[in-house]
């Protein structure tokens, strides 16, 4: 089914069926001819210009997660801005929430646009060494909805990999939307001849988000995403009055820490609920640099380093 | 398409409302059931049918994960979290093997099921029916306004948190309902400001008033808002009746009065 145009005849076989271009639908569609001639069969001729076009980029990250608002975008930017505090490694931020780029936003580039150089789209740049694209750089106005089917959410996410000048990467960090759907499916498609190096995945303590992410971990698996490993967001609230702490929202079913257990996956960390967080998210500031004291940003802090070990033996290992 | 126009499960619903917002995780599944539950109390009978077919999370906050669908003359059965029969329920998790299957699915195969939602559940008689909507303005939304484009739908009711991060997706959702012409009923914001239970000093977690903010600058009308409760998230983690439980609390109020909202209709 996801292979049947937008605009297709009715009952069109799909342009990768053994039928494209022979069965009665196809009569009088303007394609018949180049679904008949076999071509669309073929390999989308983009994965391999993908992986030309990656093999500048050491390390390729996705941070993923089936439930929404519990912290991706927040954790992919404070990611880059940890693994970029290296001045001598160059990062980037790919945002391929396209119904609901938040990125923006949180790395302070509300706004910006983006342009267009005889290499390709420029990213937006937050400091020397890193790097931000997200489809906010492409509207016009802070109303402006993105009310796209599949198909055309595909086509902007091989834009985005094929056309944008990321130059030479140490480490590209692709932020989802949530779900296991067309986002999730072409980012691995097209990714797949230039190799991802693992998925961070993120939830937060509750059993209602947990299953949600138990099928992103079912996802993984199914097309063979490596997973670096869990995050645990909003573990705990510690009351800045009188510094007890409480859970606002509980791990009744033991969280993520016996979720991993379960399904036999390293947990990262635990990131506490800092009020603070969500303050630098809306002004654009990293968090790390606003509270280096913070709980959380210790936290964050250890998780950037597993994920920078992660990232290196990884590459040992497949060499 | 044509084989569906001779069939009709929605004719004997009386209001249509859906729950909107175009960020995640900003509680679109804990309004719908505390609506529900609420409209419920107020004596009607109440449906909800849950699109978000990668994500379903209604079952188990009414604790109905094992549940399966039936079939019968006038399609699929709904199921059902009171011997009442007050409140009947159609998702994609009573359609799976295994809680942790995941729906990997693309655009066309989710339109597919929506439209078979809206044309092949036997709702039988309801006062409302309330759906509940995964994040974003993409295919499923698309599928739902197309599908119940011949029934007059009450309206969208919008769901935020404070923060300016999840204010901005939210106003391209209002973008959404104005173009595909869905009546805005209006916006509540979730978790705003969370009690500390031991020295009740209450924090604004994810700051505070980016809900009533947007609603002014949209024209838009604001309907409240609604704290953080770890009660609330206990209460729908174990799928126990919320409104039942804990009358006394702020979040009750808050629900009550989004009931009323919404039964009081679009502006």
């Amino acid at each position: 089914m996801a292979d049947v145009p937008t605009d297709a005849p009715q009952h069109c076989p799909g342009t990768q069926s053994e039928q494209a271009g022979k069965s009665s639908a196809c009569q009088g569609c303007p394609n018949q001819s180049i679904c008949a001639s076999g071509l669309p069969k073929q390999p989308d001729p983009a994965i391999e210009e993908i992986k030309q076009k990656m093999s500048t980029v050491k390390h390729k990250i996705l941070v993923l997660s089936g439930k929404g608002g519990v912290g991706k975008s927040t954790f992919s930017a404070h990611l880059a801005h940890g693994l970029a505090s290296d001045e001598s490694k160059e990062v980037a931020v790919l945002d391929i929430d396209i119904c609901g780029p938040s990125i923006p936003r949180i790395m302070g580039l509300e706004g910006e646009q983006v342009h267009q150089s005889g290499s390709g789209w420029s990213p937006v740049y937050v400091e020397d060494n890193l790097s931000v694209m997200s489809i906010g750089f492409l509207l016009g106005s802070p109303d402006d909805a993105v009310i796209w089917r599949g198909p055309k959410k595909n086509g902007m996410i091989k834009q985005f990999l094929r056309d944008v000048d990321w130059g030479g990467l140490d480490y590209l960090i692709v932020d989802t939307p949530p779900g296991t759907s067309d986002e999730h499916l072409s980012i691995v498609q097209y990714l797949s001849a230039a190799q991802i190096d693992g998925a961070v995945i993120i939830t937060t303590p509750q059993e209602v988000s947990l299953q949600d992410v138990r099928k992103e971990i079912t996802f993984c698996r199914k097309v063979n995403l490596p997973i670096i490993g869990v995050v645990e967001n909003m573990s705990i609230f510690i009351c800045p009055k009188c510094k007890k702490s409480s859970e606002i929202f509980p791990p009744t079913t033991g969280g993520a820490e016996k979720m991993c257990q379960e399904l036999n996956i390293p947990l990262l960390g635990k990131v506490p609920l800092d009020p603070q967080i969500g303050k630098s998210c809306d002004e654009g500031k990293s968090f790390l640099t606003e509270c280096p004291d913070s709980p959380a940003t210790v936290a964050y802090r250890n998780i950037i380093q597993s994920v920078k070990e992660y990232c290196s033996s990884h590459k040992v290992s497949d060499k | 398409m044509e084989g569906d126009e001779d069939k009709d499960n929605l004719s004997s619903v009386k209001h249509i409302v859906v729950v909107l917002s175009g960020k995640g995780g900003v509680g679109k599944s804990t309004v719908t059931v505390q609506l529900a539950l609420s409209l419920r109390q107020a004596g009607k009978r109440v449906g909800i049918l849950d699109i978000d077919l990668c994500g379903p999370s209604i079952p188990r906050m009414l604790n109905l994960q094992s549940k399966d669908v039936h079939q019968c003359d006038a399609g699929w059965v709904p199921v059902y979290a009171d011997r009442e029969r007050t409140i009947a329920l159609m998702s994609i998790s009573f359609l799976l093997e295994n809680v942790n299957d995941a729906v990997v699915w693309r655009g066309p195969k989710k339109t597919a099921l929506i439209k078979q939602f809206i044309s092949s559940v036997a709702w039988g008689e309801l006062d409302y029916l309330i759906v509940d909507t995964p994040p974003g303005t993409s295919d499923e939304h698309l599928a739902l306004v197309e599908g119940l484009q011949r029934y007059s739908i009450d309206g969208a009711l919008l769901v935020t948190t404070p923060q300016a991060v999840s204010t901005g997706d939210v106003r391209r959702e209002i973008t959404f309902c104005r173009k595909t012409g869905l009546h805005i009923l209006g916006i509540v914001e979730n978790m705003s400001g969370f009690v500390c239970p031991h020295c009740e000093e209450c924090s604004n977690v994810f700051s505070k008033g980016g809900g009533e903010e947007l609603a002014k600058v949209c024209g838009v009308r604001f309907l409240g808002c609604i704290p953080l409760d770890p009660q609330l998230s206990h209460s729908l983690e174990e799928g126990r009746d919320f409104i039942e439980e804990f009358p006394q609390s702020a979040t009750f109020t808050a629900f009550k009065h989004l009931a009323q909202a919404v039964e009081r209709g679009p502006p």
